[in-house]
């Protein structure tokens, strides 16, 4: 079994992996950071998102050895201790959450969407967030949330 | 509400759950380990309809890493028993339902791919999932039955049940209805197919099962929106464990819409060889399994007639359905095509003569049971679709056509001719704020301009009713429901004055933590801080029923109201002795027990505190303690209504819909918390929009389900839809303590026939009259070239 490292929310972590071990197997199994979720299985659902050196990505599409060396963070590394991230912050200010399972894949897709992207218009969030489905919500106040969080993150 | 407290009934506040779900600390089923724990995959039959010749599981026993493979055959031998149906209706020849066995695995019989064979339990999810590649099942096929028009004739299923048929059932009056029809000035038919659909909550079902061999008791941890329901069904009839012998944990859930109401086999299995094992057993289900073996819903075909008298009120109505049930009778399968469908046949509309006859069919496909409004959107939409075809018919406005065929508002109570009976509404309030929220006198001028740019535009509605706030015990004890419908509720206050409520309602997204909390901290005149609901775990609270059917708030939140009541009252007595003054001149008002008239009060905390350290307590009339129960059972359903309208835009080219509008107006009764509520009639309009546009489960000839994954099965998506606008009327409920009627179903209800009915409109100066759900592009388009033909002709 190779060894895999990585940084997970600013720490250095390093574990005896097998070969075929999926990132978000590695997170929730291995790690234990269960906020990351798993909703498919065929990479359309989104409940995986986290950020790979910044850049969202479903990490049930990712090997846990190919984010060797990578800085990695999930939903439980974004707020500031107590200090929600805007974008958290936004989701519940909004209601954009109502079971809860899509959520952490759907905040850390927006947080890219919106870091990446100046001006977003309504159409832009929705097409943004196309690769995440949730089932309660109809997306309404999700949109909402994305429009909030992104004024006050300056986007 | 005390003034300043902006966090009781009718405000909204923010959730009170939501911290632990952005912040990645909810805890879900699949988010349990246990040490030691095993891990169980299951072998599906991969054809639809099969006897089961041999089950060879030498090489997968023999794996390393497994630790054992179970077989149909070793779950008849040890006498579990099978999963049952919940509710049942006698044939219209006086005969029972029929219900076949449903083993928790097939032993002699597959019934629909996915069906369970045989479970292989190893160390890991990965070795369980290899050696299941190895059990080598030889099946004898038999001819699947696919087509629900032609399941009758079709080869048996079921040993002994004639014509494929689970039950024959009847309702209303066929003589009077008949008498309608001869008198009739129009008749107006149709055949409407409601699509069959896969709830995909985004949360896969999951369990965790553990046995404890020094105590012979079972923990079991699944994703079940109603843990003391699982837990009866579970002990009593298919493991035969004592009650008190099993804690059913439902810890965050992801979701249900239904489908997570009933035991399935792969729980069953996991907790019946965890004490064979000695092992905890987890099971977390895949995508492609939640598409295979999830009961799926909807799929009916319904023949329809409509009876006009000459001023076009409809003066009878008769509908004839197929529900297709697929290969087993699921625990509500029944109750969803009958009595939560056929009682609902007569809408907003005052009808005086209904008859429906509804065949449970079996299919050799996946069993279908209760999704998101559970018999009540089919209603709707062959009701509203039925709506609009006849205003077509006799050249009048739908919504004015419905208007003058609404049941008066002065006409409550209003018994319907399909056994319900409508406490209370008005109409015709959330039909015109619906009209005036979509501008539907300005629609022609939309259209037009649409038309300029090559687009066809066209608006739909829908004004629909449903009975929820599931449901009156003795009626449905009367009507052949095996369970009893009431909510509990505990209310414990601490001594210190915070307050414990136990519900047996359960939350998988409807934030009952908040909703709850405002009810009480609103009638105990205290923060809602202070207040915290506990639910979904059988050892923590009163039995209950769950959650389903839009009855939390209606059913759930009254028991919850009514032990805050008792808590009061108990309350009063305190503080009059401790006052000195008689019980009767007590009066509870923000937050403070007072001598009416009088400035001599206590407050709650300070009662709290005596009740717990009674040392100046009326020990010869109370017991010390300030806790109480409220079992409530309602006296009637709830009927929410209201109108939802579609926009939409077609573009002919492509045959892409696009929904360019939506204004809903609904009649909850009193909102609790609008914030939440808005948020339940968004995601059920996009149920239902995903029912009418987007989503469809395809199984072939051969009964391979084609859309067994996200690929393949369209979710609706964000970029699918505009901007929602809703808005409420309010005419309270009549028979329950908040005058709440329930949120939950409404907008999966009301919203397939507005989408379809614009979508007609939009196409109807092509001479297009029908559509099928879902409209795809590919139907648009092909409607579109059709129509184009023939006017070419
Ligand atoms: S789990 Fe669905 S996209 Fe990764
Ligand atoms: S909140 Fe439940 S799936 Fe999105």
């Amino acid at each position: 079994m190779p060894t895999v490292s990585m940084k997970v929310n600013g720490q250095s972590v390093s574990h005896d992996v097998a070969d075929n071990t999926l990132l978000v197997t590695f997170l929730r199994e291995t790690l234990g950071l269960t906020g990351t979720h798993i909703g498919c299985d065929t990479s359309q659902c989104g409940a995986c998102v986290i950020h790979v050196n910044g850049a969202s990505v479903k990490s049930c599409t990712m090997l846990a050895a190919q984010a060797n060396g990578a800085d990695v963070t999930t939903i439980e590394g974004i707020a500031n201790g107590d200090e929600l991230h805007p974008m958290q912050q936004a989701f519940h200010e909004n209601h954009g959450l109502q079971c809860g399972f899509c959520t952490p894949g759907m905040i850390m897709s927006a947080i890219e969407l919106v870091e990446t992207n100046k001006n977003l218009s309504e159409q832009d969030i929705r097409e943004g967030l196309e690769g995440n489905i949730c089932r309660c919500t109809g997306y309404h106040n999700i949109v909402k949330s994305v429009q909030d969080a992104a004024q006050k993150m300056g986007g | 509400m005390p003034e300043g407290i902006a966090e009781g009934i009718g405000a909204s506040v923010r959730r009170k759950e939501d911290r632990k779900f952005i912040t990645g600390r909810g805890r879900y089923t699949d988010d349990i380990n246990r040490a030691g724990q095993l891990h169980a995959f299951f072998v599906r039959s991969d054809v639809a309809h099969a006897k089961i010749k041999s089950v060879d599981i030498k090489k997968a026993a023999a794996m390393d890493g497994v630790a054992a493979v179970y077989t149909g055959q070793d779950i008849a031998d040890d006498g579990v028993g099978g999963l049952i149906c919940g509710w049942v209706v006698p044939n219209r020849d006086g005969s029972a339902t029929h219900e076949p066995p449903h083993p928790i695995l097939a032993k002699d019989k597959v019934r629909y791919v996915g069906d369970h064979v045989a479970m292989v339990v190893a160390d890991s999810l990965a070795t369980a999932q290899a050696a299941a590649e190895l059990v080598n099942v030889t099946y004898e096929t038999l001819p699947a039955v696919v087509d629900l028009a032609s399941a009758a004739t079709a080869a048996e299923i079921h040993d002994g049940m004639a014509n494929n048929t689970y039950f024959d059932w009847e309702l209303g009056d066929e003589a009077a209805t008949a008498d309608a029809f001869s008198k009739a000035k129009h008749v107006v038919s149709a055949t409407l197919r409601n699509n069959r659909l896969i709830p995909n909550a985004v949360e896969p079902r999951a369990a965790v099962a553990e046995y404890d061999h020094i105590a012979d008791s079972y923990v079991l941890h699944s994703t079940t929106q109603n843990p003391h329901l699982l837990r009866l069904v579970i002990c009593a009839f298919v493991l035969n464990i004592p009650e008190s012998k099993m804690q059913i944990v439902a810890p965050d859930v992801g979701g249900g819409f239904g489908s997570k109401i009933y035991l399935y086999a792969e729980e069953a299995c996991c907790t019946w060889a965890a004490k064979k094992l000695r092992r905890p057993i987890k099971w977390t289900a895949d995508r492609t399994q939640a598409f295979l073996s999830d009961a799926h819903g909807r799929d009916h075909i319904n023949k329809v007639q409509m009876a006009l008298d000459d001023n076009n009120k409809i003066i009878g109505l008769r509908v004839d359905t197929l529900a297709n049930l697929g290969g087993y009778l699921s625990a509500f399968a029944v109750v969803t095509p009958t009595y939560l469908h056929g009682t609902l046949l007569s809408g907003c509309y005052a009808i005086p003569a209904i008859y429906t006859n509804v065949k449970g069919m079996a299919t050799t496909t996946a069993p279908v049971d209760a999704y998101r409004g559970a018999g009540r959107p089919e209603a709707t939409f062959l009701l509203e679709r039925m709506m609009n075809i006849a205003a077509a018919e006799i050249g009048m406005d739908p919504a004015e056509f419905r208007r003058i065929n609404f049941i008066p508002k002065d006409a409550f109570p209003y018994q319907t001719a399909v056994a319900l009976q409508y406490d209370i509404g008005d109409y015709e309030a959330p039909l015109d704020r619906a009209l005036e929220m979509i501008d539907y006198k300005g629609f022609e001028s939309r259209r037009a301009e649409a038309a300029k740019r090559g687009k066809y535009r066209g608006i739909g509605l829908s004004s629909y009713i449903e009975a929820c706030g599931i449901a009156p015990s003795a009626v449905v004890g009367a009507l052949g429901g095996r369970v009893g419908l009431y909510e509990s509720a505990v209310v414990r206050v601490d001594p210190t004055g915070t307050v414990s409520v136990f519900t047996g309602a359960h939350s998988h997204g409807q934030g009952h933590d908040t909703t709850f909390a405002q009810i009480v901290a609103d009638k105990l005149g205290i923060p809602l801080a202070n207040v915290e609901i506990v639910h979904g775990d059988t050892n923590r609270i009163p039995f209950g029923m769950g959650t389903y059917g839009s009855r939390s708030l209606a059913v759930g939140g009254t028991a919850i109201s009514k032990a805050v009541d008792k808590v009061i009252e108990k309350g009063k007595i305190i503080a009059a002795h401790m006052l000195e003054a008689a019980d009767s001149d007590m009066e509870f008002k923000d937050g403070k027990f007072a001598v009416a008239g009088t400035d001599k009060e206590k407050s709650f905390g300070e009662i709290a505190l005596s009740a717990y350290v009674p040392h100046n307590f009326p020990h010869d009339r109370l017991e010390p303690g300030l806790e109480e129960t409220a079992f409530y059972d309602p006296l009637n359903f709830t009927y929410p209504s209201g109108t939802h309208i579609a926009e939409v835009e077609i573009d002919p080219a492509t045959g892409v819909v696009t929904l360019v509008d939506w204004a809903c107006c609904d009649d909850f009764g009193n909102l609790i918390n609008p914030m939440i509520v808005e948020g339940q009639v968004h995601g059920g309009i996009a149920q239902g929009v995903g029912q009418a546009l987007l989503e469809n489960a395809h199984y072939d000839e051969n009964g391979q389900l084609l859309t067994a994954s996200y690929m393949d099965y369209c979710m609706p998506r964000a970029d699918n839809f505009p901007s929602l606008q809703v808005d409420y009327t309010v005419t309270a409920c009549t028979h329950n303590d908040l005058g709440v009627k329930g949120c939950g179903e409404a907008g999966a209800i009301a919203s397939p026939p507005a989408l379809i009915n614009a979508v007609v409109d939009a196409l109807s100066p092509l001479g297009v009259t029908d559509m099928t759900m879902p409209a795809s592009p590919e139907k648009v388009w092909r409607a579109i070239q059709n129509a184009q033909t023939k006017a070419a002709e």
